[in-house]
């Protein structure tokens, strides 16, 4: 079974956050990581792997420093990387980031396509359906387990209040929550090895898609204005020495929750 | 007036938020697969109701509501389009935009009539305003953002026939488990939430935040530490990669604080905390806070709350 996981580099999100002077997110910097649920989807086609044979490729659109998340990901067992990296692509939104993926995904034969359920910075959750309305093939999204027998993908959906059993032939769409595994840490050897597991380098006149059409130049939306959320005004702390829950009790009564 | 299009998923408190945002626009078209979805249309304003004739709309993942909900959006020039914030809503507006070839924002609090729209970003440390540039606007409405307000009315309805592709059936859901919620109220619902972390220390210690919850009427949430411990069900974890909530009361026992929490209930109108660790960053939130332990505070509140019923 072939499988392209899907990875995008991302600011952390336990580090201070913002977005630069053109309103893009700050990239700079060695804040940079594998955004926190693809580890889980990495994890997943290793399993599968594993179990089916065949390969995994990685695949990610980002500039330069996203071939540190390729290595790391080359380093935990995936076999090789597509890198998609021009200048024409800064600033896109989602339909252009969706048009270049599903054009990578295009120039090569998979059965199976993993992402996360949602990237670590804009937190969309629409990429996998956007690629299954681009591809044709089914999208199965939000995944707390999964499972592959013969042609046939099964995979329970979260929801709020219970899950749900989802069923396709392949090829498929899964995205994974962190409910799924527990992502492994690459091995020293693993790491050694990632070094000379080859990465494709692949710009816009590769996958045949119009430069004007994404970026910044075919984005369909604009951000205006940024602003840091106005902190709350600290409330009173009190230190319980005996009184702790009645002084709780009582700003509760206040409150009238009580 | 413009014509805004909504899709309303049932008869939930987040159908009435997004139903009450779209009547601010103009005037709103509803789409209802289902009798839930057709009362809070009437319920909540909307002039008309395009009622989706089609059986097999459940049997299969998302993507016949969006076939569904396409077709109808390509039949006239909208104002907009508004879906819910939930993982449906998302599947939804994915397949959309691809279908009509058009950009969309996910996640607003806010919307405009010029289009623009606010959006909270980066577990909501950031506040941007943003907008579509092609002048029509396409998003999902984060729940819990706007106040619901009933506006009674009788839709005029329409029914539509769908016929799905066969794109539309690739992936047949199989079977639906509800995870029974108990006699609470869940976490996008309720307007108190008693939430534990992992210095609850253990699952049978939860018993001790289920019984304040059920003192207050309240849901029970858990951080994902607690979580992750096994102290609670995934499902109650509120945060970043869990449930985002705002309700009137927020109380945070033996939960530190982290961006990722707070991300996901910093929008609650009172936050409680008690934590034994005075610098927890929890604290810096807090409108009231105990630094102390738990399993002292707790206690003497429950006392104080029965002895007041
Ligand atoms: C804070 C913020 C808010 C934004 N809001 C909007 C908006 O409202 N509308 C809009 O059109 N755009 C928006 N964008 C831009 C949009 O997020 C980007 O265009 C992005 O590339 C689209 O993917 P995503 O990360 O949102 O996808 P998601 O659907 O959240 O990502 C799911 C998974 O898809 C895979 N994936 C996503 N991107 C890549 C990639 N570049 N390479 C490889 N795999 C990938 C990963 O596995 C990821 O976990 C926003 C960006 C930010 C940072
Ligand atoms: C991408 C990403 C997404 C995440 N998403 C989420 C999310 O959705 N939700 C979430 O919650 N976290 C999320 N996290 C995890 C988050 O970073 C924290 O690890 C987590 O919130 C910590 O949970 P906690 O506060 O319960 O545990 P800890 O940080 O361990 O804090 C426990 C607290 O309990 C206090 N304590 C201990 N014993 C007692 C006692 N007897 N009485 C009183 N206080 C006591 C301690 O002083 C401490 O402050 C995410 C992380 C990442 C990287």
């Amino acid at each position: 079974m072939d499988i392209v996981v899907l990875v995008k580099q991302v600011p952390d999100s336990g580090l201070e956050r913002n977005l630069n002077a053109d309103k893009r997110v700050d990239r700079d910097g060695s804040n940079n990581v594998m955004g926190e649920l693809d580890e889980y989807a990495v994890e997943a086609a290793l399993q599968l792997k594993e179990k089916h044979d065949g390969s995994v490729t990685v695949l990610t659109i980002g500039p330069d420093q996203a071939t540190e998340t390729i290595r790391k990901v080359l380093a935990m067992g995936v076999d090789k990387a597509v890198h998609v990296s021009d200048e024409a692509i800064a600033g896109s939104d989602a339909l252009g980031t969706s048009s270049i993926l599903a054009a990578a995904l295009k120039r090569q034969d998979w059965d199976l396509v993993i992402a996360g359920a949602e990237s670590t910075d804009s937190g969309m959750g629409v990429m996998p359906h956007m690629l299954s309305a681009h591809t044709g093939a089914a999208a199965l999204t939000g995944a707390r387990s999964l499972e592959v027998d013969g042609q046939t993908v099964t995979v329970e959906h979260q929801r709020a209040n219970g899950y749900s059993k989802l069923e396709a032939q392949l090829p498929a769409i899964v995205s994974v929550w962190d409910t799924i595994n527990t992502p492994r840490y690459p091995s020293l050897k693993g790491i050694m090895a990632a070094k000379r597991k080859p990465i494709e380098s692949l710009s816009l006149e590769d996958l045949g898609v119009e430069a004007g059409t994404v970026g910044e130049a075919g984005a369909t939306n604009e951000v205006l204005s940024v602003e840091a959320r106005p902190e709350r005004s600290a409330g009173t702390i009190v230190t319980d020495e005996g009184e702790g829950g009645r002084a709780l009790a009582e700003f509760l009564v206040n409150e009238k929750f009580i | 007036m413009s014509q805004i299009l909504v899709y309303v998923p049932d008869n939930s408190r987040h159908a009435g938020e997004i139903l009450t945002l779209a009547r601010s626009l103009g005037e709103v078209a509803a789409v209802a697969f289902n009798e839930e979805g057709a009362a809070a249309a009437a319920e909540y304003g909307a002039t008309t109701l395009y009622r989706v004739n089609e059986p097999q709309v459940d049997s299969y993942f998302a993507a016949p509501k969006a076939e569904a909900i396409t077709s109808i959006a390509q039949g006239q020039d909208w104002g907009g389009i508004l879906l819910p914030g939930s993982d449906e809503g998302k599947a939804i507006v994915g397949r959309l935009a691809v279908a009509l070839n058009r950009g969309f924002l996910t996640d607003i609090s806010t919307l405009d009539s010029d289009g623009v729209a606010r959006q909270d970003i980066f577990a909501g440390s950031r506040i941007v305003t943003s907008k579509v540039t092609d002048g029509f606007t396409i998003a999902t409405v984060k729940a819990g953002a706007v106040n619901a307000e009933p506006a009674p009315s009788t839709p005029s309805e329409e029914a539509v026939d769908v016929s799905l592709s066969d794109d539309a059936k690739k992936v047949s859901i199989v079977e639906t488990v509800d995870e029974p919620a108990g006699d609470r109220p869940g976490l996008t619902e309720a307007d108190v939430i008693i939430s534990g972390g992992r210095g609850v220390g253990s699952a049978d210690d939860f018993a001790l935040i289920e019984k304040v919850a059920d003192s207050f009427g309240a849901a029970v949430g858990a951080s994902r530490a607690a979580t992750d411990s096994g102290f609670y069900p995934h499902k109650f974890q509120v945060g970043q990669t869990g449930t985002t909530v705002s309700p009137q009361l927020y109380v945070a026992a033996g939960i530190s604080g982290a961006i990722q929490h707070r991300a996901g209930m910093q929008t609650s109108r009172v936050i409680v905390a008690v934590n034994k660790d005075s610098d927890a960053p929890i604290f810096s939130m807090a409108d009231f806070g105990v630094v102390g332990n738990l399993f002292d505070v707790l206690p003497q509140l429950l006392e104080e709350v029965e002895k007041r019923k």
